[in-house]
C-alpha cells in the first residue's frame, strides 16, 4: 500500500462518519474490547437511551455472528492468499441513523441458506418479524456453539429497516458477505 | 442449601437465588458468546431447590439486554420454573423494564405469551 492510500483511506473514512473500523480475527476478548469502546462512544455522541440500546444490540448480535460463523476456508482455485479467518467491521454515524457494516467469507452452501433467510426476513413487516422471533425461540433448539438462529431476525426488528446485503462471487466454493444495517 | 450468587460482569448478569427467601434474581446485561456455559449452574441450581421449594417463588428478571443466544437459556429457565410451579411452590415472575424500552417490555410480553406462568410487567426509571 502506498503513503499516499493511507490519505485516501483516512479521507474516505472521514467521510463516512466512521466510528470504529476493524479488519482482522474476531476473538472473544477483540469482542469485549469492541463492544467496550463502542459502549462510551455511544454514551457520549447519543442522547437517546432508546437508540444507544438498539445500535449496541444490532452491534453485539453482528459482532457473535462474525465470531460464531467466521469458518477457516481454503480455495480451491489457489487463492489462499485471500482467505483467512478474518472479517471486517464498520460502524458509522449519519445525521440521521447509524450504519453497521460487516465482511466476511462463508461458503456458498452457506450463503445460499443466508440469502433464503434474509430475503424472508426483508418480506416482513414489525409484526410479522415479532411472530417469527417467536416462534423460533419457542421452537428452536441452540447449536453446540450456543447460537439460536435469531440473530438476523433480532438485527432486523432493532434496526427497524430493511436489510441491505449482498455476496460477492471469490471462486466456485466461497463468497464474500456484505452485511449493511441501519438503525434510525 | 446453598445459595448461588455471581458477580455481574461485561458479558454477563449478576446471579442472586436465594433459596431459603425463594427469590431469584437476574441482574443487568446477558451477552455472552456461548449462554449455555453461563446458564448451565442456575438450572442445576433450580434442579435442586426444586426438591424442597418455599412456597413462594419469586423471579426477578432486572436485565438491559440479552443477546438471542441468552434469550433461548432465559426460555429454558422459565420452562424448568414452569415445572416447578404448583409442585410445591407458586412462582411468580417480575419483568422488569427501563422506561420507554419497548424491546424490552416486548420480549417480556413474548416470555409471558409462550410460557404458563403469572407475569408481572414493571416498569422503573432505570435497572
Amino acid at each position: 500500500m502506498s503513503l499516499k492510500n493511507i490519505f485516501d483511506l483516512y479521507q474516505t473514512m472521514e467521510k463516512d462518519n466512521t466510528m470504529l473500523s476493524f479488519k482482522g480475527v474476531i476473538t472473544s476478548d477483540l469482542l469485549t474490547s469492541v463492544l467496550q469502546i463502542m459502549e462510551s462512544k455511544l454514551a457520549y455522541v447519543e442522547k437517546s437511551p432508546k437508540t444507544k440500546k438498539k445500535v449496541y444490540n444490532v452491534l453485539v448480535e453482528c459482532l457473535q455472528n462474525l465470531y460464531h460463523h467466521n469458518e477457516e476456508i481454503s480455495s480451491s482455485e489457489g487463492l489462499d492468499f485471500l482467505f483467512s479467518k478474518s472479517a471486517l467491521l464498520m460502524i458509522s454515524k449519519n445525521a440521521n441513523h447509524y450504519e453497521v457494516k460487516t465482511g466476511n467469507y462463508v461458503s456458498r452452501t452457506k450463503s445460499k441458506e443466508l440469502k433464503q433467510k434474509l430475503d424472508e426476513i426483508n418480506a416482513m413487516d414489525k409484526d410479522a418479524l415479532r411472530e417469527l422471533y417467536k416462534s423460533v425461540l419457542a421452537d428452536g433448539e441452540l447449536s453446540s456453539k450456543g447460537t439460536a438462529g435469531l440473530g438476523m431476525i433480532d438485527i432486523a426488528r432493532k434496526s427497524g429497516n430493511k436489510l441491505e446485503y449482498d455476496f460477492m462471487t471469490i471462486d466456485k466454493d466461497y463468497d464474500f458477505f456484505c452485511l449493511n444495517v441501519k438503525i434510525d | 442449601m446453598e445459595n448461588l450468587t455471581l458477580e455481574g460482569s461485561a458479558k454477563t448478569p449478576a446471579v442472586s437465588f436465594n433459596a431459603s427467601s425463594g427469590t431469584l434474581e437476574l441482574k443487568g446485561r446477558s451477552i455472552p458468546e456461548n449462554s449455555v456455559e453461563f446458564y448451565k449452574p442456575l438450572n442445576d441450581w433450580i434442579d435442586s431447590y426444586a426438591t424442597s421449594p418455599k412456597t413462594e417463588t419469586i423471579v426477578d428478571i432486572k436485565l438491559e439486554y440479552f443477546n438471542t443466544s441468552s434469550s433461548k437459556c432465559i426460555l429454558d429457565l422459565f420452562k424448568q420454573l414452569e415445572g416447578l410451579n404448583g409442585n410445591g411452590t407458586n412462582v411468580k415472575v417480575n419483568w422488569y423494564f427501563e422506561e420507554d424500552d419497548e424491546d424490552m417490555e416486548e420480549a417480556g410480553e413474548d416470555y409471558q405469551a409462550i410460557i404458563n406462568l403469572p407475569f408481572s410487567m414493571i416498569e422503573v426509571e432505570e435497572i
